[in-house]
């Protein structure tokens, strides 16, 4: 259990995060998303003792993180896969963990071999690739074998194989009990692990809630219409009493499943049709438009609060 | 949708269903690790592990012993070759161990420095954090890890040198050691490299910055005495005598007791001024870690 209360940083005038107020419970994945610079790696410093807050107050299990007389063992956190001395073995590097904490040292060769590191325990961590690091930064969150994990991205720079294991690994651990807060700026990844969603941008709350409910609420469904004769469509379509909207491109849009109804009307008036397509609004949209007023850091290849292209490569959600 | 404080439905009072779960106020997973009160020793040992597995570690340390030994026996033989048996009358033996230990205090400063920096350096800094968040301790542990391994170092190797010339220049005309010359060479001279070593340790805490803080500590070490050799005005005769006199190499020399001046620090001063610096350094690095973010 994380509870934040009115969690706030300051960077002179700049305002990382502002009043987060929301807590993370047991036994179910909670994502942490929003874009680039929302806050969510100062979020995650601040609840680990890392970055004081200006404001408010975080908790873990009720305690101030600074008073865990042997934090790994509560929370076991994943925040940046480099935060390692290169020179120092992968197995160095978890036996000083463990030794600061108590943890036996059989601890070192059990997250090793979770984490699929063993037979590189002895190698130096400079000549890991990132997906080991990575990994190396997954056994030192489990050596403590904590009630609270929480992962900042952790699938990124990861190959396929490695982030299907590590949202398997997510799912396992919450199913064992514990709290899992893992943090993304993809949607389309959060959709397929977590549970519980808290949106944060320009480090605000935008939104917490249940991912069922997320998705209940904006996922918008519609029927994209293409015509050679768009006027007299219109027309038909406004008589029957459906609302068409422009979509740009020569293409209309109507709200709704109504498909089939669409298309016996422009049979019966003989209407030439290109395209009668029913379309689902990407989670990925839904995000986007949720964060589009709090994105820090526009590209500038378009007009408009967001740009056209502005992760044009995830709408496959 | 920016609203600062949205209706939070899971609040704890609310949710009595987990609330009133088994496990306190806070259920979840229990782990079969025993819990363990973590103390100094914890990251003592955590400490330890961590400046015997790096390789910068063996280099400085074998340097410095290279240095030490190496320059230590070659005064030695030097001075023994070109002696006759009287040259030497009246002179502490021992003080030939200053050369091989002003040079070898470059990798004690190193050592020190990278101790604490190069955590920054690579990040692992916040990995220590996370581990220890009490800063006092990682502060601490780091400091007393490496003034204990600086200070064994020092006596093992400064003692060996000692004890060589000693004998080697029995029969130039140099005076028995005192049991006082013994200790101020190898125990005095040990406790204020590791001190020195430790004060270059809190630069590097403070200054975050490997590089930087080396560059820094070597220009404390010798900065002062360059400065005040090409000080050839009058008017600025006593600054030059103060540079000499306190510069680090001279203070050094007092352990041997054949300083470059009759006036200036005597006897154990060399000491009390670095535990006086460091005392301070210490407080003010202190100060900065438990402020700064990490």
């Amino acid at each position: 259990m994380i509870e934040l209360d009115g969690l706030t940083k300051r960077y002179g005038e700049k305002v990382a995060v502002d009043h987060l107020t929301f807590a993370v419970r047991p036994g179910i994945v909670t994502g942490f998303l929003g874009p680039n610079g929302a806050g969510k790696s100062t979020t995650m410093r601040m609840i680990l003792g890392l970055d004081r807050p200006t404001a408010g107050d975080v908790r873990i299990d009720g305690t101030h993180y600074d008073r865990l007389k042997d934090p790994l063992t509560y929370i076991g956190a994943l925040l940046d896969a480099k935060a390692v001395h290169g020179g120092r073995s992968a197995w160095n590097h978890l036996l000083c963990l463990a030794q600061s904490n108590g943890i036996p040292e059989r601890r070192v060769a059990e997250v090793l071999e979770t984490v699929g590191l063993t037979a590189v325990a002895r190698k130096k961590a400079k000549g890991f690739s990132y997906g080991m690091g990575q990994r190396l930064g997954i056994a030192a969150a489990l050596l403590g074998d904590p009630r609270i994990l929480m992962f900042d991205e952790p699938v990124n720079g990861l190959d396929p194989e490695g982030i299907h294991w590590i949202r398997n690994l997510m799912k396992s651990l919450a199913a064992e009990g514990r709290t899992v807060f893992v943090s993304s700026h993809l949607m389309s990844e959060m959709a397929l692990t977590a549970d519980h969603l808290v949106v944060i941008g320009q480090g605000r709350l935008l939104a917490d809630t249940s991912m069922a409910d997320f998705i209940r609420t904006n996922s918008r469904s519609y029927v994209r219409i293409r015509s050679p004769q768009p006027e007299r469509l219109l027309d038909v379509l406004h008589q029957a009493g459906i609302t068409v909207v422009e979509a740009g491109g020569g293409a209309l849009e109507v709200e709704g499943g109504k498909a089939e109804q669409i298309g016996e009307l422009a049979a019966r008036y003989g209407l030439v049709l290109h395209e009668l397509s029913p379309r689902q609004a990407s989670l990925e949209e839904a995000f986007m438009r949720l964060t589009a007023e709090a994105v820090e850091y526009h590209a500038q290849a378009g007009p408009g609060p967001v740009p056209q292209d502005w992760g044009a490569g995830w709408k496959g959600v | 949708m920016s609203t600062h404080q949205p209706p939070m439905p899971q609040a704890p009072a609310a949710a009595p269903d987990w609330q009133a779960a088994p496990g306190g106020p806070y259920p979840g997973y229990t782990s079969p690790i025993p819990v363990v009160r973590t103390h100094l020793g914890h990251a003592l040992a955590s400490e330890w592990t961590k400046i015997r597995s790096v390789r910068s570690t063996m280099w400085t340390i074998g340097v410095f012993v290279l240095l030490v030994v190496g320059i230590g026996l070659l005064t030695g033989a030097l001075v023994e070759a070109n002696s006759d048996s009287t040259s030497l009358s009246g002179e502490n033996p021992l003080s030939f161990g200053f050369f091989g230990l002003l040079l070898g205090s470059i990798c004690i400063i190193t050592l020190g420095v990278l101790t604490t920096a190069s955590e920054y350096g690579t990040g692992m800094i916040r990995t220590t954090m996370t581990a220890c968040p009490s800063r006092a301790r990682v502060l601490a542990a780091k400091s007393i890890v490496f003034f204990a391994l600086a200070f064994v170092v020092t006596l093992v190797t400064s003692g060996f040198v000692a004890m060589v010339h000693a004998s080697l220049l029995g029969n130039t005309g140099a005076r028995t050691p005192t049991g006082g010359d013994w200790f101020k060479a190898t125990v005095g001279i040990s406790l204020y490299m590791a001190l020195l070593g430790l004060l270059s340790l809190l630069i590097g805490s403070v200054i975050r910055h490997s590089a930087g803080a080396i560059t820094i500590m070597i220009g404390v070490l010798l900065a002062p005495l360059v400065l005040a050799l090409f000080m050839v005005t009058e008017s600025l005769d006593k600054l030059r005598q103060w540079l000499f006199e306190y510069s680090i190499p001279n203070q050094l020399s007092v352990f041997y007791a054949n300083s470059l001046t009759e006036s200036g620090p005597s006897g154990w001063d060399p000491l009390w001024i670095m535990i006086g610096v460091t005392a301070a350094v210490y407080a003010g690095a202190y100060a900065l870690l438990q402020n700064r973010d990490v």
